[in-house]
Formats: C-alpha cells, sequence, structure tokens
C-alpha cells in the first residue's frame, strides 16, 4: 500500500499539535529555568552566577585600569578592592606595596614581557568610574542575589559619578531581590544620609537594618559582623548630630558588643557624655 | 622573488573571493555595535567595554582567518593536483612555503587593517580622540604575531593530514601560548622536580605570543610602548616564523606528494 507523503506530512503534523497541546502544561513543570524572570537566567540557568562572578571581578580589573592579578599569581584570592573602596576603606603604603603582586623579574623574558603589560598600579578616577558600571550591571542581571554587585555599584554611582538617582534605583532593585539584605539597607541609608542629607530616612532604613539582622540565624549573624557593626556606629553618629545623645550612647554601646575596637568607641561615648552633661542645665544653688 | 609574489597574488585574490573575512568582519561589527547600542545607568560616555569586546572580537577574527586560510594551502593544492604543474613552471618547493606564507601573511593584514579602522571610527565616534600611534602599535605586533601563527600552521599542514586537524591543533597551540605563555614560569617555579625543570625548559624555548598583545595599553588608554621594544619584538616574531618556515621547508622538501 502506497500512502501519499502530503497524507504523511499532515499526519505528523497533526500528531505534533495534539501532543503539544497536552504536554504544554505539564512541560511547565519540567524546569524552573523557564521560569526565570529574566533572559539570562532562561539561557544558562543557575550557571549564570559562574558568569556574573567573572563580570563583578571584570568590575574590579577595570577598577585598577588593567593591572590585576591572574590566577596564577600570588594575589589572586585577595579581595576584591572595588569592595573594601565602597566600605570607604583607603589604600595604605602598605596595601600599595601588597598588591605588587609582580614582584621582581623571573628571568630575562619576564622582564621584557612587562613591557607589554600594565605594570603600574592605578585607579579609575575622574569620573572614569563609569567604566565599570555595565560590568556591575552585568553581574546584577545574572545573578540577582550577588549583593555586592548593588552596594558597590550604587556606591560609585552616587560617590564618584554623583548620580544619587541611579544609585537608589539600582539599591531598590537589589532590595527587591534580597529583601533581607541588611548590606544593601545600610547603604541605602547611607544614601540617603550622605547625599540626599534625609536623617530621618537614613534613620528608618538603618533601624530596619538591625530589625532584620536581629531576625538572621545566629550562623549568619556571625557572618555578618562587619555590616552590623556598620549599622550601629552610623545610627549612633546619626543620633549624635541630631543632638539625641542617649540615644547616640545607646548605639555605641550596642556596637561595643561587636566591634573588633570597642575602645575607639568608648572614646566617642566618652564624648558624647561630656557634651550631655553639658547640655544639661546645672542644678540650681539652694 | 617574483615567483613568490604571485603565489602571494594568488591567496591574496583567494581572500577576497572566499566569505570567511565578510562574514568575520559582519559579525564582528553587528556585535560591536549591538554591544556599544546598550544603555548602562543611563550614560553614554561609557566606551571601554566596548573596546575591549571589539578588540576580543577582532583577535579571534585574525586567528580564525590566519589559521584556517592557511591550514588548506598545501593540502588544497595537493588534494586538487595543482601543485604538480606548480611545481614544473618550474617554481622550487621553498618558493611554494614562502609564496604561501606571504599570501596567507598579506591577506590577514589586509583583514586586520579593515578591522582596525572600523574599531577606530566606533571608539573615535565615542570619544573624539584618536590614538592612531597605539592602534598602529596594536595592530604592527599582532600582524607579526600572527606571522608566527601562520608559520606554524604552514609547519602544521605539511605534517597533519587533514586541513581540519591542523586547524584545530594550531587553535590549541596558539591559544596555549597566548593564556599560559606569561605564567609558565610562575607555575613552573611552584612544581617538584623534574617538572620544574621540563616546564622551564618549554617556558624558555616556546615562542612568546603573549607579548603582542596589546589589547589592554588600547582599552585602558595607556601610553604607547617603547619603539625599541616594538622593534626587538618585531625581530623576535621574524626569528620565530623563519625557523616555523624553514622547519616546514625541510619537511616538504621530503615529503611525497602523491601519496
Amino acid at each position: 500500500m502506497k500512502i501519499s507523503p502530503l497524507l504523511t506530512l499532515t499526519a505528523l503534523l497533526a500528531l505534533a499539535f495534539a501532543l503539544a497541546t497536552s504536554l504544554a502544561s505539564r512541560a511547565d513543570g519540567w524546569s524552573q529555568r523557564t521560569k526565570s524572570n529574566n533572559v539570562f537566567g532562561m539561557m544558562f540557568g543557575d550557571g549564570r552566577k559562574l558568569f556574573a562572578n567573572h563580570f563583578f571581578t571584570m568590575a574590579d580589573v577595570y577598577f585598577h585600569s588593567g593591572y590585576y592579578p591572574s590566577i596564577f599569581d600570588k594575589n589572586a584570592g585577595e579581595q576584591k578592592e572595588i569592595i573594601s573602596a565602597s566600605h570607604g576603606k583607603k589604600e595604605t603604603e602598605e596595601d600599595e606595596k601588597n598588591e605588587d603582586f609582580l614582584g621582581k623579574p623571573k628571568d630575562w623574558i619576564d622582564a621584557f614581557g612587562r613591557r607589554f603589560r600594565i605594570t603600574q598600579h592605578m585607579h579609575l578616577e575622574s569620573g572614569n568610574e563609569r567604566e565599570m558600571l555595565p560590568w556591575l550591571r552585568l553581574a546584577a542581571d545574572l545573578d540577582p542575589q550577588k549583593i555586592e554587585t548593588y552596594t558597590v555599584g550604587a556606591f560609585f554611582l552616587r560617590e564618584h559619578l554623583g548620580r544619587t538617582n541611579e544609585a537608589e534605583a539600582f539599591l531598590r532593585e537589589g532590595l527587591r531581590n534580597n529583601p533581607d539584605s541588611c548590606e544593601i539597607l545600610f547603604e541605602l541609608g547611607r544614601l540617603y544620609h550622605e547625599s540626599s542629607h534625609d536623617p530621618d530616612r537614613a534613620r528608618n532604613v538603618w533601624e530596619l537594618g538591625v530589625k532584620k539582622f536581629l531576625r538572621l540565624k545566629p550562623e549568619e549573624q556571625k557572618e555578618g559582623k562587619i555590616v552590623i557593626d556598620e549599622l550601629l556606629v552610623n545610627l549612633a553618629r546619626l543620633e549624635d548630630e541630631a543632638g539625641n545623645f542617649e540615644q547616640a550612647i545607646n548605639w555605641f554601646h550596642a556596637a561595643q558588643k561587636v566591634s573588633p575596637n570597642p575602645d575607639a568607641l568608648q572614646l566617642q561615648i566618652d564624648a558624647i557624655q561630656k557634651k550631655l552633661a553639658a547640655s544639661r542645665p546645672a542644678p540650681s544653688p539652694k | 622573488m617574483n615567483k613568490i609574489i604571485a603565489l602571494a597574488g594568488v591567496v591574496l585574490k583567494e581572500l577576497y573571493r572566499r566569505k570567511d573575512f565578510y562574514v568575520l568582519f559582519v559579525l564582528t561589527a553587528l556585535l560591536t555595535v549591538a554591544a556599544g547600542a546598550v544603555n548602562f545607568f543611563h550614560d553614554d560616555k561609557i566606551i571601554r567595554y566596548v573596546k575591549d569586546i571589539c578588540l576580543l572580537l577582532i583577535w579571534v577574527s585574525a586567528l580564525v582567518i590566519a589559521i584556517v586560510t592557511t591550514a588548506r594551502q598545501i593540502p588544497a593544492e595537493r588534494e586538487a593536483r595543482t601543485i604538480f604543474p606548480l611545481l614544473a613552471k618550474p617554481v622550487s618547493r621553498g618558493q611554494v612555503i614562502a609564496g604561501k606564507f606571504l599570501g596567507c601573511w598579506l591577506a590577514t593584514g589586509v583583514a586586520l587593517v579593515v578591522f582596525y579602522f572600523f574599531f577606530a571610527i566606533i571608539t573615535g565616534s565615542h570619544e573624539h580622540i584618536w590614538p592612531w600611534a597605539l592602534y598602529f602599535q596594536a595592530l604592527w605586533l599582532q600582524w607579526f604575531m600572527l606571522a608566527i601563527v601562520i608559520a606554524l600552521v604552514v609547519l602544521g599542514s605539511i605534517y597533519f593530514a587533514a586541513p581540519s586537524s591542523t586547524s584545530t591543533i594550531s587553535f590549541i597551540a596558539v591559544v596555549g601560548l597566548l593564556g599560559l605563555g606569561s605564567h609558565l614560569r610562575t607555575i613552573a617555579l611552584q612544581q617538584p622536580e623534574p617538572m620544574q625543570f621540563i616546564l622551564t625548559l618549554i617556558y624558555f624555548c616556546m615562542p612568546h605570543l603573549e607579548w603582542f598583545d596589546l589589547r589592554d595599553f588600547v582599552v585602558y588608554d595607556q601610553s604607547l610602548v617603547p619603539w625599541l621594544d616594538v622593534a626587538l619584538a618585531t625581530i623576535y616574531a621574524a626569528i620565530w616564523t623563519g625557523i616555523f618556515l624553514l622547519l616546514a621547508w625541510l619537511g616538504f622538501r621530503r615529503k611525497n606528494l602523491t601519496t
């Protein structure tokens, strides 16, 4: 019996159509990938996080203008400098020395090869920090749960490029993706305090950060000691500036419990206590 | 010399008749323009990532053109049996090697000029600066790096059975040389003997292609590489090219072309 090719084709198309209608609803449950709300999630699945780390590193490479250790060099595993810069850490001479990962040339080939690679350690400045932004944007798209991307990106947008609105929008995006992040709330508070000069909003955001921190599990709290220290110290300073000295002292006392340097905080408490004593009316002579 | 130039002319004509270059150029242009069209945080002054992507594409495209074009030259002549009338002209086997090398090298040079011109237009239209001297150094050194690669592929095409295997092995070798070249000594120093000795020996004996990569200088707006160093690197490339071509000629001289 001969079957017409046209008939076979029609039968196959009908079969494909019938299968598609019954399989479409089931296929939705097969993979989480198709439910992803961004194109990278759909394309790469969880593998996108690897690319996100690479792009975040690229931002750090750009920050150093190409002077960057490879995986074979001794400083390869160190913390990214864009992170420490976003925490306000200024580079010392010691740091500068430590970052000389090249050392002395090992031989004439190495010495000659250095003429064709960047050997001078310098950072982006004068608005050129903007060149890091594409990599941070891509890192955030690829891994929306990578919190440093938002805090670092917002810091450079706000502090070096004067783009407060974009910084706030980026942090808000980060907060939508990571609603319990104390780090993002801390950076948002800094933005309101230092750039928008709005201490009330800064206070609200930082206090929310402290509440979120207290809700974390004990092991997560241990890892987040730096951020709680920053939140408490900044809240204390904010209250000090606002003239709420007693509240400032309370925050400093709380910060002393987590700070690596409680003695320095004690000096600040002493200074506020002096201000508090001076502000109280002297007892009237009887 | 006229015979070598005539042979090179044929290879050059082949490049613009084939579609490899056009496809790669259009792909590079499309990807670069698409990358440049993306707006990050409403800032239209951001350009370095576009330079980075464009230069990476130029490097990949140039390597593909150089390796693929070179790998098929001698095997194609043998397969089509046009090698026999060519050698009967008379053209010596050494002249065939030199002519094929020169043709492929000039062809990649022409392709590089087009690629870099496009790169200069794209970046210049954003930055309004034209560091021609730095672009020239980057192009020059890349072209001489490709001379070593082309000579290596000519050598490979004498010994390997098919253009596909020559291309694949050459790609792996070149990517390995570019990626590990400057780090091999560091890796060697961390190894126990005798691995340390073997890796150190390889490090000193291999061609250091990584010297010829000035992409970072262009992307990060660095000052020029001293011209004397460029000249020394050029001589270094010429020596390695000579070594590979000589080895290719030695192999081709004794090669039975009928099998």
